[in-house]
């Protein structure tokens, strides 16, 4: 009897680390055709909105850098917790406490405000998620709370209290008792930075967000530890690096460009603030950071391949008339495929002739297990 | 008083949602594998129940497909983290995000779906006693199959083979493997009753307990399930106790409202998820109260050669 093993590689692929997640995407398209056949859609037409037809236009082009942004910011923070082992799954909420402070700063401006007021506007947002994620480190830190359920719950709690804001105290009276403040006034808004285009100046702050994380993680010796600390906990104790020092740092820093990017969404795109503000990027961004193998230039490919998704699903819904969930169907597909190939990159496989059911048990008894056996 | 016996009945209903799902959780957890995708499941669980009940009027087929297609995902996730040696939590969140996809997907037809009303549910006889028929004995049946299952696990787990070996796997796979226990095809076999488990949670939440499909309906129960095996120190009973005490938190806004007691509801509405912070706060306090109660491996994938 022949089978599939895996074997253990004496040291990791680096060509596959970087190749696993184009194969993760090849998977995912499969996967994608085959859904598309059993739903009785043509795919080829199908596969045109996700890969074709976003990329033809201008518009086009500007609604990806505008899904783009926050998918970077919050997925740059996202590697810097993960390559730390700092599990902050709560960036969604984040987000909101972002998008919350900037609109409550952008509430107090007044009709001759200053123009550069949008910059304290950003910077509320920002301390805003920094806040909500200092909560998850201030729990873990002093009372050992485990940080993925802490920080998933306060996504719950932010999206409510945000629902509380524009509900009661910050309703536009003037909204016909729609759920939503007034429109910014012009001074805590971005300003268009392409007339007639979606696109804003978020795009370029995250682009250099990412330059500021890659030299923060590659150049610094701050970066260096807390890398140390998520790869080798035992060592970084050894060496004297603060694991509770790389808590704090990473969760502010996550909290921080999560809040940056909701502070981004209201004053840019959105213009006031609605229930419907959070519409999962903060998850996305889970996504898009690991395929993105959790460094700074990896994420702005795969936050572009991720707004590939989302523009595809919004084109697939009004033209094939599909539901736009289809987008988050397929970015739950392409992380459980890429790490399904990941696999690759620590182990190869190989064809095994398995010895005999009876051989096997005999082995087992006399203490040495078959695998063993197998591999001398 | 009559308030009272329908916030007991609401409790145990609600309750039941997270006892199930929390005790499916709990033993894929004792054999080392941490599950984070339970919200998925329970999502795609809970519109494949809905959509089973509408086509074929059968709430026993509804929980027959919610415990499927959970058990199915579940194994999609145990081959990954089992075999594959993805990391648990990466893998977990995959499941949770797809799942959340998926079902909005799916669901789309079924959100203007109404289900047939059930017939009288409880028990007969003991459903007309003056105060506590309503608040004990008018129950779905899966309520007290659901106390039954919590007793049979506790038992089963301590005083069985079985129990001993899926402890043992959790505890130290090295010394299964050794003993000729396939630890791996073990493991999975506890993802999967913990993905079934957890999808008859979500099939209940759609068709018994609210009973309609909305997007996203499970609002973060899965992970409240999870939650709870911890505040549980890993023990059924203690599951079962958990969950009617966060399924009375999550009734207690509603009763409030109607007594009259004037809160914004947003407010009522964080209520189960500040006693989850709260009550996780509460437990983790001392360093190594967790620990020590917490299976030895979990989390940890095992590589039989290793």
């Amino acid at each position: 009897v022949t089978k599939l093993r895996l074997e253990p590689r004496p040291s990791p692929s680096q060509t596959l680390a970087l190749t696993t997640p184009i194969l993760a995407l090849l998977l995912t398209v499969a996967l994608g055709v085959m859904m598309f056949l059993l739903l009785g859609i043509d795919p080829v037409s199908a596969l045109r909105m996700f890969f074709v037809e976003p990329l033809r236009t201008a518009q086009g082009w500007s609604e990806l850098a505008v899904k783009a942004t926050p998918l970077v910011l919050i997925a740059l923070g996202l590697s810097v917790c993960y390559r730390s082992n700092v599990w902050n799954i709560g960036a969604e909420g984040q987000y909101v406490l972002g998008a919350i402070f900037a609109g409550g700063a952008a509430l107090l401006a007044g009709e001759d405000t200053n123009r550069g007021y949008v910059l304290v506007v950003l910077l509320a947002g920002t301390v805003g998620g920094m806040l909500w994620a200092a909560l998850v480190a201030v729990l873990r830190d002093r009372f050992h709370a485990n940080e993925i359920l802490v920080s998933l719950m306060l996504v719950y709690v932010a999206e409510l209290l945000l629902g509380y804001l524009v509900y009661g105290p910050w309703k536009d009276p003037e909204g016909y008792n729609f759920p939503q403040t007034i429109t910014f006034v012009d001074a805590a808004r971005l300003p268009p930075m392409v007339p007639g285009y979606r696109i804003h100046y978020g795009a370029p702050i995250a682009l250099v967000a990412v330059g500021i994380v890659f030299t923060f993680l590659f150049r610094t010796f701050s970066g260096f530890r807390l890398q140390v600390v998520g790869l080798a906990p035992a060592a970084a104790r050894y060496a004297g690096f603060s694991a509770r020092r790389s808590l704090w740092t990473t969760l502010l820093l996550s909290g921080g460009l999560a809040g940056l990017a909701g502070s981004l969404e209201v004053t840019g795109p959105l213009g006031q603030l609605t229930p419907y503000a959070p519409v999962g990027y903060g998850f996305a961004a889970i996504i898009v950071a690991f395929v993105g193998r959790l460094h700074p230039v990896g994420v702005v490919l795969s936050a572009f391949l991720m707004s590939l998704f989302y523009i595809g699903g919004e084109l697939a819904q009004s033209r094939l008339g599909l539901p736009k969930s289809l987008s988050s169907v397929f970015q739950g597909i392409l992380l459980f495929t890429l790490l399904a190939c990941d696999t690759l990159i620590n182990h190869r496989v190989r064809l095994v002739r398995a010895p005999a059911r009876t051989a096997a048990r005999a082995s087992t008894l006399d203490g040495v297990p078959n695998e063993k056996r197998a591999a001398r | 008083m009559n308030q009272l016996a329908l916030l007991i009945a609401a409790t145990l209903n609600a309750g039941t949602v997270l006892a199930l799902a929390s005790l499916g959780l709990l033993i894929n957890e004792r054999a080392g594998v941490v599950n984070l995708g339970a919200e998925g499941i329970m999502l795609v669980a809970a519109v494949a129940g809905f959509a089973t009940a509408v086509h074929t009027e059968s709430s026993i087929l509804a929980f027959g497909a919610g415990a499927l297609s959970g058990a199915f995902l579940a194994a999609c996730f145990g081959v990954l983290v089992i075999w594959l040696h993805a990391n648990q939590y990466a893998a977990g969140l995959a499941l949770s995000l797809f799942g959340a996809g998926v079902s909005a997907f799916v669901g789309v037809p079924y959100t203007q779906e109404k289900l047939v009303a059930q017939g009288d549910l409880g028990i007969a006889g003991l459903r007309d006693l003056p105060f506590l028929g309503p608040a004990l004995f008018k129950q779905h049946s899966l309520v007290y199959l659901t106390m039954a299952l919590t007793v049979a696990l506790a038992y089963l787990l301590v005083r069985s083979r079985v129990g001993l070996v899926l402890r043992a796997i959790g505890e130290s796979p090295e010394s299964a493997h050794a003993l000729g226990y396939p630890v791996q095809r073990l493991r999975l076999l506890a993802v999967m009753f913990g993905g079934a488990s957890c999808g008859v949670a979500g099939a209940y939440l759609s068709t018994v307990y609210t009973p309609l499909w909305v997007e996203g309906m499970v609002a973060g129960k899965g992970f409240i399930a999870l939650a709870l095996t911890t505040f549980a120190t890993w023990r059924p009973v203690r599951v079962l106790a958990g969950a009617y005490l966060f399924g009375g938190v999550t009734m207690l806004q509603f009763h409030l409202q109607s007594a009259g007691i004037q809160i914004e509801t947003h407010w009522l509405s964080m209520l189960p998820y500040l006693v989850t912070i709260f009550v996780l706060v509460l437990i983790s306090r001392k360093p190594g109260f967790i620990r020590v109660n917490m299976p030895a491996s979990l989390g940890k994938p095992f590589v039989p050669e290793g």
